[in-house]
């Protein structure tokens, strides 16, 4: 079966999702059938995951058949410690995801099969190796994402999902150009392929053969660039490309946008580590002081940014674009040379926190679900408060939560911003002592939400809300107690890991 | 049993209780409590052999250090490792910890008796208890800073408690946002630490960060300012002591931290959680003492505390003062007293214009922890760690008796309305008493004479400046003034409880507190009375195990010519600052709604006072103020900025679309339009022609004829 595993994975949604459009079992049974699906992908997962060699630097689980063979597209499938990490955060927040989807919803027949290609895009973007279809589930995961915020989001939904749609559609073409171009200079779609000849010096001496050479190449690798930097920096974001998230995030249903925050910003970070690190070496260590100074930006704005806002799924939505500015800011680090410990810690922080982070953040939306579900409405700062008294168990796990995003030490969130900054601080102290004020603010902003709606009195009009119920703790159960297991033993995750970091924090991106 | 093999099951014990209880029901209170305490009693029989395991070690081989390390997850091939260690400083700091710890538990019992989240209580001090304990006995800094912000949490948590007060739920967040000030520099510190040394361990045969290879690499590198890389190390973890200990200037927490219940500031924010700070301070010494050159001390020697100490201590270890001839202090150390000492200074002064009893204690607490700064600065870690554990056991006595005052008082905590407590609460007056005076320094028989004495004396011989001595000597003066004057106000003069025109209720009775809460307070005093003869120049054995250097009986030190004039000029002092206090609050007992003494002889000094300095609204008005603008401009930025380059870009790509459009439909279309319309009308004129008459047609070919004709015969002319 291992054979093709991988393919199983991305199609297994697939065949889930036409299961429910068919409408074999009926509308009743398309959320069972949609959540027996993502729990098998998270079984098949686990198993890869258990059976994956940590200590090896290369793909493993390879499918590769040729498909085109004059455009050199094959179908190449693989995973290493990043896609194994990613596919498996996928997984996981899938089911989340379902369950946290209201109980009627509108239009099953349709919510769940768009949730379960929303899923086969990720995996197929995590697992693919070949530009041509990598581009192609790239793609596919946007469409599912946008009717999901268009017919199920919020008031505003209209505006905010064609917002999202053509702000990322627009890195996405940018992206297609950038590697149409190489194509057509190298003739090349593979990504491991294109990395040994970026390494080897053979693209930029290809780019230049492609136009008549001098000024104009330079100009020509410049916008290639470009292109597919514009194509993660919005999928992340970096600022200044993140004015689509907070109102995406804010208006999506908190189901779909746990997936958004959880996995999807995730494509970008990966497809920096997977594809601009290696194939675009030259070009980010020329930008690496202005990148390294717009993450930096990211962190400590975003950060203010959430402080500022008293709409809580607005705070969180740009709590994210502070989480992942750690991300970049270690991966903008990497761009250059550095001491081996340094650069494996960076990369091995950029992991952990792009793990963790689509863990916690997805908690954090999946509560905010719960609270909203139970206040009636959007959860505003001001207007909330004193609901540790009625709601003692939902405060004490969502506590945990906050406290995770906070990054304390002995919860998931701790160790990767930990690592982040002492592999940024032996290569870019400054910078390193610059975005540790957004530690601070984040633990500001949290901690006032904690103040704010969970204690002091109680307001009247809340005073007879439910706690959790004995279901809904049962169902977030597993993510609160792989909170504590990372924080405590993050072996679990950096065991697998440890072959990719030696090979890249190694200097072989 | 190996007590050090098993040392990890110190804090192994409350953590599993704090885990068991947080999924107890909350009618569980017995359980809780009895798991709270019996953990912790564990812990305590666990220290005691760990005590005596490291007595043992330092009769055998003096000055060394247990270490075990352990792997805790890989980057790559490299392992990062934790680890865990039994020396002196630990040994006595776990004791400490676990009785101190053990009593506040069993007095919790009869303090919480009526509240509603008891077993959520006994479950936060439980994790408190762990990782203070965890704290203690990490061989890592990273261990260290992990245990250290956990302490903080619960901290937050327990200060918190009384979540539905929203002054209790602000003071928990200003608790944790400031000291987290001070833990950002201290996580750059120990990324750098890391980065630098290649190893967070303290001790590793050699390789760790502590040990000489590390520091005499720390010492080599200079950086930007021109300091070394130790000073900057040590400046950067000092500042994360300085927010948890409550030093200038992130103190403002701790006072603000009494909205906790009294068990709570007796344990977290008295005895143990904020000496942290001074703990770690004596835990990375020999990295704060490491000077560049090899003149001072040979960096062989820095591997352990008692090979630095500097002149100070020398007064109690004469041997040790002849290998330092011309002793250079680091700049870490100057820091480190200087801030300890306007610490002490500044909190004192502020004590002495306070009316809440726990406020005035928490100032205290500023004030002790900046002496213990002091002495280690100045003396070295003996004589910071002699005061820090002599002021732990004496502080959550005086905790203690104030919750049983207020307890007593029927929560009053305002002392100008308390009075005459002594004839109602005859146990808790007399171990107050004794708590006070071993504060304030009473001659001979309190522990806090002994341990105050060793500092001043330190800081007597401090080579870089004798200021610090006077200013000690103040401190002292006040510290003695302000504790009378709270003694004198709550147990002495007339009962004016319920006689406030504030207060509305029926004037009851104060009582004395149940024997739960009693009891400890008696062993306490207890303790406050004895353990200062731990350390007195006659037999410095507390010294003696710190460094490694053993002591042994001799009273004749105590009639040393130096010795006694400075126990002299400290007992003067005292005594001074007793007498004041009671000429001023003790003489006459005082009117409610009149104002203090004080008042009427410097208003500006006493409201200034009164006022914390002011410092609380300095920080609102920069601080707080700034890092709303910051936010609030950020926000802007998103929407101004960002946001209107994006929407920039759409009226650009909209306006080109609209250009696109007007070319399309006026240039390209129009155009097409014109030459349709033209070839229409052509197609029209000319299909009239064809209209069938022959007659039409023969005019047509008979013109053309003629036409033709003229043609050929204009060719034909030449």
């Amino acid at each position: 079966m291992s054979a093709f595993i991988l393919s199983l994975l991305t199609f297994l949604p697939v065949a889930g999702a036409l299961l429910i459009l068919t409408n074999w079992l009926g509308e009743g049974r398309a959320r069972c059938v949609a959540f027996a699906t993502s729990l098998l992908n998270l079984g098949l997962a686990l198993s890869m995951f258990s059976r994956f060699d940590g200590a090896r630097a290369g793909f493993q689980f390879v499918e590769r058949h040729e498909w085109i063979k004059p455009l050199a597209v094959n179908y190449h499938l693989g995973v290493d410690g990043l896609g194994i990490l990613m596919v498996l955060l996928s997984t996981l927040l899938v089911p989340m995801a379902l369950m946290a989807s209201p109980r009627t919803v509108d239009r099953p027949r349709l919510y769940f099969p768009l949730l379960l290609f929303l899923e086969c895009g990720l995996i197929g973007t995590f697992t693919a190796l070949n530009f041509f279809h990598w581009f192609l589930f790239w793609e596919i995961s946007l469409i599912p994402a946008f009717f999901l915020v268009r017919f199920w989001g919020g008031p505003g939904r209209t505006g905010a999902s064609l917002q999202f749609f053509i702000y990322t559609m627009v890195g996405s073409v940018g992206l297609l150009l950038a590697f149409v171009a190489l194509f057509l200079a190298v003739g090349v779609f593979d990504f491991t392929r294109l990395g040994e000849l970026a390494t080897s010096g053979t693209i930029p001496l290809a780019v230049s053969k492609m136009t008549s050479g001098g000024a104009t190449s330079t100009c020509i690798s410049w916008l290639i660039f470009a292109g597919a930097f514009l194509g993660f920096a919005v999928k992340v974001p970096l600022m200044p490309f993140h004015t689509w998230l907070p109102d995406t995030y804010s208006e999506a249903p908190p189901a779909v946008t746990m997936l958004l925050t959880g996995a999807m910003s995730k494509m970008g970070v990966y497809g920096f580590i997977r594809i601009l690190l290696p194939i675009f070496p030259a070009q980010l260590l020329t930008l690496q002081p202005w990148l390294v100074g717009l993450a930096v930006l990211t962190i400590v704005s975003s950060a203010g940014a959430a402080f500022a806002q008293r709409d809580l799924r607005r705070t969180f939505a740009y709590s994210s674009v502070n989480h992942l500015g750690y991300c970049l800011l270690g991966i903008f680090a990497l761009a250059g040379a550095g001491p081996e410990s340094a650069r494996s810690s960076a990369l091995a922080g950029v992991l952990l926190q792009m793990f963790n982070h689509g863990l916690t953040a997805a908690l954090l939306f999946w509560f905010l679900k719960l609270l909203e579900d139970r206040i009636g409405g959007r959860v505003r700062l001001d207007e909330a408060g004193g609901l540790r008294q009625i709601m003692p168990v939902f405060t004490g796990l969502m506590g945990i939560s906050l406290f995770s995003s906070l990054g304390l030490p002995g919860l998931n969130g701790f160790i990767g911003e930990f690592l982040i900054f002492k592999g940024v601080f032996a290569m870019h102290p400054w910078a390193a002592a610059l975005a540790t004020p957004g530690l601070l603010i984040t633990a500001v902003f949290l901690l006032t939400i904690l103040q704010k709606v969970f204690n002091g009195p109680v307001k009247e009009q809340h005073a007879t809300l439910p706690d959790l119920t004995v279901v809904e703790r049962i169902q977030l159960a597993p993510a609160i107690t792989l909170l504590f297991l990372i924080g405590i033993h993050p072996q679990i995750l950096m065991g697998p890991l440890s072959g990719f970091i030696q090979h890249v924090g190694g200097g072989h991106p | 049993m190996n007590a050090f093999a098993i040392l990890w099951m110190v804090p192994l014990f409350p953590l599993l209780a704090a885990g068991v209880s947080a999924l107890l029901p909350r009618k569980a209170r017995k359980p809780a409590a009895g798991l709270a305490i019996g953990a912790m009693a564990c812990s305590l029989t666990l220290s005691l052999m760990a005590l005596a395991n490291a007595l043992n070690q330092a009769q055998s081989s003096p000055g060394t250090v247990q270490t075990w390390n352990f792997p805790w997850f890989q980057i790559g091939e490299t392992w990062v490792r934790l680890g865990w260690l039994l020396d002196p400083l630990t040994a006595l700091m776990l004791v400490m910890v676990c009785f101190v710890g053990l009593l506040i538990f069993i007095y919790s019992v009869g303090y919480m008796a009526h509240d509603s989240n008891f077993t959520r209580f006994f479950c936060f001090l439980s994790l408190f208890a762990a990782a203070m304990l965890g704290l203690l006995i990490s061989n890592s800094l990273l261990l260290l800073f992990i245990c250290w912000e956990l302490v903080g949490l619960t901290s937050y948590l327990l200060i918190g408690f009384w979540f539905h007060k929203p002054s209790a739920a602000a003071a928990a967040k200003k608790a944790f946002i400031t000291t987290r000030i001070g833990d950002m520099a201290f996580l750059l510190g120990i990324v750098w630490l890391y980065s630098a040394t290649g190893t967070l361990l303290f001790y590793d045969h050699g390789a760790g960060c502590l040990e000489a290879g590390a520091i005499g690499e720390l010492l080599r590198t200079v950086t930007h300012p021109g300091m070394t890389a130790a000073t900057a190390i040590s400046l950067l973890i000092f500042l994360g002591a300085v927010g948890k200990s409550g030093q200038f200037p992130l103190h403002t927490w701790l006072p603000d931290a009494m909205e906790g219940p009294t068990p709570v500031s007796a344990l977290i924010h008295a005895a143990t959680m904020v000496a942290a700070g001074v703990f770690l301070v004596a835990r990375v010494y020999p990295l704060m003492a490491a000077v560049p050159d090899s003149q001072a001390v040979p960096v062989q020697e820095v591997m352990h505390a008692s090979a630095t100490a500097p002149a100070g201590e020398a007064a109690h270890a004469p041997s040790h003062h002849a290998a330092a001839n011309a002793p250079v202090v680091s700049t870490a150390l100057k820091v480190v007293t200087w801030t300890g000492i306007l610490t002490a200074i500044m909190a004192a002064g502020i004590a002495i214009a306070q009316n809440d009893i726990k406020r005035i204690l928490a100032y205290s607490t500023v004030s002790q922890l900046g002496f213990m700064m002091m002495g280690i600065g100045t003396g070295g870690v003996a004589v910071g760690m002699f005061h820090l554990i002599t002021h732990a056991f004496f502080k959550a006595l005086l905790f203690m008796g104030a919750g049983s005052v207020i307890h007593g008082c029927h929560e009053e905590q305002d002392i100008r309305l308390m009075g005459g407590l002594r004839k109602f609460m005859p146990v808790t007056f007399l171990t107050y008493a004794i708590g006070m005076m071993a504060l304030s320094g009473v001659p001979l028989f309190f522990s806090g004479f002994w341990s105050k004495d060793a500092i001043l004396h330190a800081a007597h011989g401090w080579a870089p400046s004798t200021a610090p001595f006077y200013l000690g000597l103040l401190g002292a003066l006040l510290t003695a003034f302000y504790m009378t004057r709270q003694v004198c106000l709550v147990f002495f003069g007339a009962p004016r409880l319920g006689t406030g025109a504030q207060h509305g209720h029926t004037p009851e009775p104060p009582h004395e507190s149940p024997a739960v809460m009693v009891v400890p307070l008696m062993l306490l005093a207890a303790c406050a009375l004895l353990l200062g003869f731990l350390g007195t120049p006659a037999w410095p054995w507390f010294q003696g195990f710190i460094n490694g250097s053993g002591s042994h009986l001799d009273m004749g030190e105590l009639w040393a010519a130096e010795n006694l004039r400075m126990m002299g000029l400290s007992a003067l002092v005292v005594l001074l600052g007793v007498t004041l206090g009671w000429w001023y609050y003790g003489r006459t007992s005082p009117v409610v709604g009149e104002p203090d003494p004080l008042l009427r002889i410097s208003p500006d000094i006493y409201s200034l006072l009164e006022n914390k300095g002011y410092l609380d609204q300095v920080y609102e008005a920069t601080v707080v103020r700034g890092h709303a603008a910051w936010a609030a401009g950020c926000a802007w930025a998103d929407i101004w900025l960002w946001g209107s380059l994006v929407d920039a870009t759409r009226y650009a790509t909209l306006g080109l679309s609209w250009c696109n459009r007007l070319i399309d439909e006026f240039l390209v279309n129009g155009l097409f339009d014109r030459f349709s319309e033209g070839l229409r009308i052509c197609g029209g004129t000319t299909s009239r022609w064809q209209n069938g008459r022959i007659q039409f047609y023969l005019r047509f070919i008979g013109a053309g004829f003629v036409l033709l004709t003229l043609v050929l015969i204009w060719r034909s002319r030449e």
